[in-house]
């Protein structure tokens, strides 16, 4: 099968909109398909691999447990842009996964050499 | 060339599936091929027959079905994205033992490996959503 590169970008925060959640379905059908998988996340993106999702009291799944599965998938490029971490007061010492962390126009370059981005 | 779109936003709440509609058209007017239509999230909306909206408006999901059927365009909506939100065909209502079906023709269900294959073999995928 052709391997093509995959990138899904993520932009929103979790639980607020089901964005995340469904672009996380995507990730791992795409990994399935043994492509060349990628995601970045920007903006309010960062919080969807904050560590301690604690979301009993508003009754939706929460899906932190997944982002940590992905290295079973073999989705190891995590790229996170550093100006929305710096503007919500996180670091990588945050996140529940590792991660790659670049400038924004690092991430630029990334998307450009995908075949296919896919942003949510 | 050979396009792919998705489509991930409701009908009406937001124009990008309008948007998808006219490029869609523009596409095949220009002589070039779409591979498949894809409708993920919100977009599963665009495939409920039982749209009924005001005379004087658009009929998205006819329209869909009318431009489908005259270029015979593959339109698939995500399986996991159409049960969450009550997109039912013949087989999803035996399956999940519903009262009743809604899918629009010639819409189809299918997995979201659908909408991969469609980046694999399309020139481009064209992502209409927020």
């Amino acid at each position: 099968m052709t391997t093509k590169q995959f990138m899904i970008v993520n932009r929103k925060a979790p639980y607020g909109t089901i964005y995340g959640w469904e672009a996380l379905e995507v990730v791992l059908i795409a990994a399935a398909f043994e492509q060349d998988v990628s995601m970045a996340f920007l903006d309010d993106g960062v919080y969807q691999i904050k560590k301690g999702h604690q979301t009993k009291g508003i009754e939706i799944k929460a899906f932190e447990k997944t982002f940590r599965a992905l290295e079973d998938y073999d989705v190891t490029k995590i790229y996170v842009d550093q100006e929305s971490l710096a503007e919500r007061g996180l670091t990588a010492d945050d996140l529940t996964i590792p991660v790659e962390v670049l400038s924004r126009a690092e991430i630029g370059k990334r998307m450009e050499e995908q075949d296919i981005v896919l942003a949510f | 060339m050979k396009f792919a779109i998705l489509v991930s936003e409701g009908p009406y709440t937001h124009q990008a599936t309008d948007t998808a509609y006219q490029f869609a058209k523009a596409v095949l007017a220009k002589g070039h091929e779409i591979f498949r239509v894809f409708f993920y999230h919100d977009g599963v909306y665009n495939a409920t027959r039982l749209t009924t909206p005001p005379q004087d408006d658009r009929n998205i999901v006819k329209r869909w079905t009318e431009l489908a059927k005259a270029n015979n365009l593959d339109m698939v909506v995500c399986v996991a994205a159409a049960q969450r939100r009550g997109i039912v065909d013949d087989g999803e209502m035996q399956r999940n033992g519903k009262d009743a079906t809604n899918l629009a023709e010639p819409f189809r269900i299918s997995g979201l490996g659908q909408l991969i294959e469609a980046g694999i073999q399309a020139d481009r995928l064209v992502v209409f959503g927020d």
